[in-house]
């Protein structure tokens, strides 16, 4: 499986560097070195935060987590991930870690996605700091209300779909 | 945060389980990089190659059901932060875009958007979970756009122009 997306992945950038090969050289190179470059500068975080978050996996007591978010805490379970994702601040690393060292310590499924599809959605530090400045505010607020029920949804249907 | 995590660990449970914990996350983390430096070259090979004017012209000008369609299959196409994605998503009301498409592009390029997935959560969850993830999100970006659509209709006025 892990292989198979490997595989398909490289075979995406290969093709993307053909074609930006016969627009010309310069193309091929700047996109090698923009995103080679993104890749270095991402590195040392996303180190920090899975490591981090395996700790933080096995700093966080269980028989807490369990019962509140665990696979048996339902919709309930789901409702607190959902406001706890809406209150957590931060960019991709502090929400990511949340979420894989709630899923380690026992966390259901269902709630960790509920969680991180409400963090990505509307946290409301990124509401205010990024979109309400680079976009007309009324289209942010309708975007967030729309918003609300879809963490619900998207827990509803992990639990249809049950985990692979 | 990581830090004070690991220290507890450390203090509470010693060294071996500590090394433990660390060898596995490095693992972890080592065998997904080449997919987090794939990601990272597709982002920026479709920056070159697909110029923003021409996403705003395509989703601007689109509307009804495939409109949504289309916002949304760019808005999983599209690399960048918000930084990036919002001024596009500003760019598509200028160009006639209505709130239904903008809603299903911000959606879709914050649920399914691949750069953010192989980038960042894929290192974190592993890539079952992730596809597993983003098989059930595939839905939600268009049940917003019709959310929108729906409140637009109802009178929520969107367009700071709107009479």
């Amino acid at each position: 499986m892990t292989l198979a997306i490997n595989i398909l992945l490289w075979l995406v950038v290969a093709g993307l560097a053909f074609i930006a090969a016969t627009r010309g050289q310069v193309l091929l190179k700047d996109g090698a070195r923009g995103g080679a470059m993104e890749f270095l500068l991402l590195l040392p975080r996303i180190g920090i935060g899975v490591i981090g978050s395996g700790f933080l996996a096995e700093a966080l007591p269980n028989e807490w987590i369990a019962p509140w978010l665990g696979p048996q805490s339902g919709f309930f379970g789901v409702m607190i991930a959902t406001i706890g994702g809406a209150l957590t601040p931060g960019g991709p690393v502090v929400g990511f870690s949340i979420g894989a060292a709630a899923l380690k310590s026992g966390a259901g499924a269902p709630q960790v996605i509920a969680y991180s599809t409400a963090w990505a959605l509307y946290a409301i530090h990124r509401l205010l700091i990024w979109e309400v400045p680079l976009m007309p505010a009324r289209v942010v607020w309708l975007r967030a209300m729309v918003s609300l029920p879809l963490p619900f949804l998207a827990a509803a249907l992990a639990i249809l779909l049950g985990r692979p | 945060m990581a830090v004070t995590a690991a220290v507890t660990v450390y203090v509470r449970d010693g060294r071996e389980h500590f090394f433990a914990i660390l060898l596995g996350d490095v693992t972890l983390f080592t065998a997904m990089l080449p997919k987090v430096l794939a990601g990272c070259l597709i982002g920026a090979f479709v920056t070159l190659l697909l110029p923003r004017e021409m996403v705003a012209r395509w989703v601007g000008h689109e509307s009804g059901f495939t409109g949504l369609l289309i916002a949304a299959f760019f808005g999983f196409l599209l690399p960048g932060g918000p930084i990036t994605i919002y001024p596009v998503a500003g760019a598509f009301l200028v160009m006639g875009a209505d709130a239904g498409a903008v809603v299903a592009f911000i959606v879709s390029w914050t649920l399914v958007g691949y750069t953010r997935a192989l980038v960042w959560e894929l290192p974190f969850f592993g890539s079952d979970f992730v596809l597993w993830r983003i098989i059930e999100a595939l839905p939600l970006p268009i049940i917003a756009g019709l959310l929108a659509r729906i409140a637009a209709r109802a009178g929520f006025k969107y367009r700071d122009n709107d009479q």
